[in-house]
């Protein structure tokens, strides 16, 4: 028995259709080229110098105290990052899965709580945590009178992670209690047991592969997290920021992809113990929908303290997330408090303002709409199509998902500057907005494909067979059935990537030449500098562009996004 | 109306798949080869899983066979895409695309082949008239009852004049009255079209009404093959005498055996046997099949039988017997008049020895 035959025929069915052909080759090219060779390019920097292969570049690198100060650092982050975030996450879910909540208003701070990391840049908080407790800040040295305190350093990192990390847990923690069969709990207090006892023998342990999921994400997040160790670590350096120190101070080229290496791999590991280990067993234990609606738990004692807790740290986060805009609209902060624009005004007057903006806009402007049809095309191929390398496709762009922005930015560095293989191939894209716009691509496609395949896998096959049973060709079935069906889903990718690109750092601050002036790279300058009024003008004017962006999304789905109607049936 | 009836022909045809779980191949479909002739109405009918949907989707260009080559209208199609096939198929789900109007999902295939829009217009209009849908083309698919959305789907199939038009148990989701009317209606269209059409179900009553021919199929291979009443008169194996209706099976041997005439020894009773076709000599074993409408309890016929349920059903008498240690059902129509036998009662089963079929 052979299925030889068969194998033979689909081939030459697959190579009849030019365009998809086509479609396929050049994602693969494109794939290879700007995620494998950067990552394998710096596997090779590292082992291979002129004297041959050698561990001498990592012996080296190893022998730094700061670089191995660097790892425990970061793995003290992030695993504090990691259980904090989940565990809030999973209160979150709790109060909103489970608890009556009696007022519109404690909705309304869950909304916001959760829509708040998706608008802003990753790194505001930082900015709003110096402004409150630093040196100057308003509740340590007005509330408190305390002069001295430093936010800098391992709590600082570790406060301001937990709060921009959280909300992606707490989104992962709802979906999944939400599938929780409400039977299950009531039998349990059927029996006796207290909602404490419900609690830990039944929802939790359901729960646990999802909490370790979602431990799993965040501590990636916080491993790769630029920015914010960059503003407020201080002296407290994490792999990221070692790593960009080495290539922008100590100009140490091998050395920084050597600890870049060091940095995937530890991402990587976490990345497929996630993947393949938590992701399925996280689901495998909740059998689909609850088979009908939860008895709220309304018991004051229960209610009271849960609510008034997530609504302190609703409030608390919220309370930072406004400092920002406060902070570009007061004279001197921590000083002097009459209201002024003059920062804004300095913004666009003697910052070339105008010009970040443009340039931060154009380039996600024009690397959003590629993201969004990129990662709908490899959706479509993924789930729709059979062919040899679609399970490359698959792995590659899921695998950008784990790459640091850092070592993806170190990659580019040396996989570009002289050219692909140091050959002066593709030489003349370094340093353009090209480069730019290709880097914003490949930090959003995982994003974008993972919602373009969950999207498609809800539409019936057999629509699109009908389609090419018709005559149509593969193009013309992406173009006419596929894509108008998963509109909403292209849609929301259309606007994630532009927010993504727009508010994106850690590669970018590596590639960036002065030619381009970027909103992002400007903000943690200033941010560094101390100039904490610029940079809040900046990172205000920033929110509100990637707040319209949102709303409008909202709007043009409201309005035009009928795909709902029709996935369900 | 269809430029050209084109037939089907399988040579040979095998499909191989994978069993996901022991990652072990096996024949959903094993060298199956048919012959169907232009215009005609075959059926593919047999239990679920036995290759019938893979039977399809082989002729439609979606799965491509391991073994054998297709033929349409004596053209090999084993190399083609579905879209550059002539055929059409009608999906159980209907598939109707979700975003287009009735108008759009009916002129889709014709937008493709780049008629001018005139034309597309006087098809659509056509065709929906011809399946009962005029004046509702401006309604979008969700605003359609099921029975409608099956039309639209046909509609949307026939209008392209395939050489073939394929079904995929169309009429499953439907409720049983609309089932029925609506295979009266795509019988009625494909005749009128003069359409070749393959039909898949496994609705055995649905096959009969609107077969010219029916492919009884099992385990992937064709266990039969013929018109609905050789099917049913002279099935080839239990399993399709069991399949197509109810039948009894009694076990006997041949005691004689003249041409078509002959006599079985059935329990112990001498049984006359007319119409033979079998090779069956005497002193084989052999099964006798015995439609429980086409035999009646008696006080005299050729097997001693003892009542063990009976039961009114308005239209006919419902029999269980015993016949030695067989059961037999026998429904014996429009038993007004007639004695009727209760539980316990000591009777015969009577038949004509043509309706028996032999084994
Ligand atoms: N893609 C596939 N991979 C592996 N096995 C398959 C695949 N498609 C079908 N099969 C198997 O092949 C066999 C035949 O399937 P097929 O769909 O043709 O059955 P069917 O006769 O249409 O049944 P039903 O009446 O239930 O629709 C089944 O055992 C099925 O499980
Ligand atoms: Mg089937």
């Amino acid at each position: 028995m052979a299925r030889t035959q068969s194998a033979d025929l689909d081939r030459k069915k697959f190579f009849a259709d030019p365009i998809m052909v086509t479609t396929i080759a050049v994602l693969i090219a494109f794939l290879t080229l700007f995620i494998l060779y950067p990552l394998a390019i710096l596997l090779v920097d590292s082992f291979v110098t002129d004297q041959g292969p050698t561990l001498s570049v990592f012996r080296r690198v190893m022998g730094m105290s700061n670089f191995r100060r660097a790892i425990t650092n970061t793995l003290k982050v992030g695993f504090l990052v990691g259980i904090a975030s989940a565990l809030i996450g999973l209160l979150f879910a709790y109060v909103e899965v489970y608890v009556r909540l009696r007022t519109k208003f404690m909705g309304g701070l869950f909304k916001v709580v959760s829509m708040l990391p998706v608008v802003s840049p990753p790194f505001v908080l930082s900015l709003s945590m110096i402004m409150l407790f630093g040196k100057s800040g308003i509740i340590t040295r007005y509330l408190l009178h305390i002069y001295d305190n430093s936010v800098y350093g391992f709590w600082g990192i570790a406060i301001v992670q937990t709060l921009t990390f959280f909300p992606v847990c707490y989104m992962m923690m709802k979906g999944l209690l939400k599938n929780i069969d409400p039977s299950l709990e009531e039998a349990a207090r059927d029996m006796g047991a207290s909602r404490w006892k419900v609690f830990m023998t039944v929802t939790l342990p359901l729960v646990l592969p999802g909490l370790g999921n979602a431990f799993l994400v965040t501590f990636i997040e916080s491993i790769a997290d630029f920015a914010n160790p960059m503003i407020i670590g201080g002296s407290y350096d994490t792999l990221a920021t070692t790593i960009y120190l080495q290539i922008t101070g100590a100009y140490d080229k091998e050395g920084a992809s050597a600890m870049a290496v060091v940095l995937l791999c530890i991402t990587l590991f976490m990345f497929i113990l996630q993947k393949y280990w938590l992701e399925a067993k996280s689901t495998a234990t909740l059998s689909g929908k609850a088979s009908r609606a939860r008895m709220l738990i309304e018991d004051k004692s229960v209610t009271r303290p849960l609510s008034i807790l997530c609504s302190l740290l609703a409030l608390f986060v919220i309370l930072m997330y406004i400092c920002v805009p406060f902070g570009a609209l007061f004279r001197t902060w921590g000083y002097d408090f009459h209201l002024t624009t003059k920062w804004f005004v300095q913004v666009f007057k003697r910052y070339k303002g105008l010009k970040a903006f443009k340039d931060s806009f154009i380039l996600s402007l024009i690397a959003s709409p590629i993201t969004a049809l990129l990662s709908m095309i490899i959706s479509y191929l993924v789930v729709k199509r059979k062919f040899k390398a679609k399970g490359f496709i698959e792995a590659v762009s899921m695998l950008a998902m784990a790459v640091p922005g850092t070592v993806l930015g170190i990659g580019y560095i040396r996989g570009f500057s002289a050219g692909v293989f140091r050959t002066g191939f593709l030489q003349g894209l370094y340093g353009t907005g090209a480069i730019l716009i290709i880097v914003f691509i490949v930090r959003s496609l995982p994003t974008g494909t993972r919602s373009g395949i969950s999207a498609l896998r809800q539409i019936d096959k057999s629509i699109e067979e009908s389609a090419y049973d018709m005559g149509a060709d593969s193009f013309r079935v992406f173009m006419t059935v596929t894509l108008p069906l998963i509109k909403d889903s292209f849609l929301s990718g259309l606007v994630t990537a532009f927010v993504r690109s727009i508010t994106a750092i850690s590669a970018i601050i590596l590639l960036v030449t002065p030619q381009y002036l970027l909103i992002t790279v400007q903000i943690n300058e200033f941010a560094e500098k101390g100039a904490y009024g610029i940079a809040c003008a900046f990172a205000t004017i920033l929110i509100a562009i990637t707040y319209s962006a949102v709303l409008l999304m909202n709007l043009v789905i409201r309005y035009f996004g009928t795909s709902r109607n029709y996935q369900e049936s | 109306m269809a430029k050209e009836k084109k037939g089907v022909r399988l040579e040979h045809i095998s499909k191989i798949y994978q069993d996901p779980k022991t990652k072990k191949d096996f024949y959903a479909v094993k060298d199956t080869s048919l012959d169907i002739e232009p215009g005609s109405f075959v059926t593919l009918l047999g239990p679920s899983g036995c290759g019938k949907t893979t039977t399809l989707r082989m002729i439609a260009g979606f799965e491509s066979p391991d073994e054998g080559e297709i033929y349409l209208g004596g053209e090999p199609i084993n190399a083609l895409t579905p879209n550059k096939r002539d055929t059409a198929m009608v999906f159980q789900s209907y598939a109707l695309l979700p975003h287009y109007n009735i108008f759009d999902n009916v002129a889709y295939g014709l937008k493709l082949r780049k008629l001018d829009k005139a034309e597309i217009k006087e098809k659509v209009t056509n065709i929906l008239k011809l399946v009962g849908l005029e004046g509702m083309e401006a309604r979008m698919t969700n605003q359609l009852s099921g029975g409608q959305q099956q039309r639209v789907a046909l509609a949307r199939a026939l209008v392209l004049e395939p050489g073939v038009l394929l079904f995929d148990e169309p009429l499953s989701n439907l409720d049983a009255k609309l089932r029925v009317s609506m295979r009266t209606e795509i019988r009625r269209i494909q005749q009128e079209a003069g359409i070749t059409a393959v039909y898949v179900t496994h609705d055995q009553s649905e096959a009969m009404a609107i077969s010219d021919k029916i492919i009884i199929m099992e385990k992937g291979v064709v266990a039969q093959m013929g018109t609905p009443q050789e099917i049913y008169y002279h099935p080839t194996s239990e399993f399709v005498a069991d399949f197509i209706g109810e039948a009894n099976f009694l076990r006997g041997k041949m005691v004689s055996r003249n041409g078509s005439e002959g006599v079985a020894d059935v329990n112990g009773s001498k049984v006359e046997l007319s119409g033979l076709t079998g090779p069956q000599k005497a002193g084989d074993d052999c099964t006798l099949v015995l439609r429980p409408e086409a035999a009646v309890v008696a006080d005299e016929g050729q097997l001693p039988c003892k009542v063990i349920l009976s039961c009114f059903m308005g239209s006919y008498q419902n029999y269980h017997v015993m016949v030695g240690d067989t059961q037999v059902k026998v429904t014996d129509f429009n038993p007004k008049n007639k004695k009727i036998y209760e539980v316990g009662d000591e009777a015969f089963v009577k038949f004509d020895p043509e309706s028996v079929h032999v084994l």
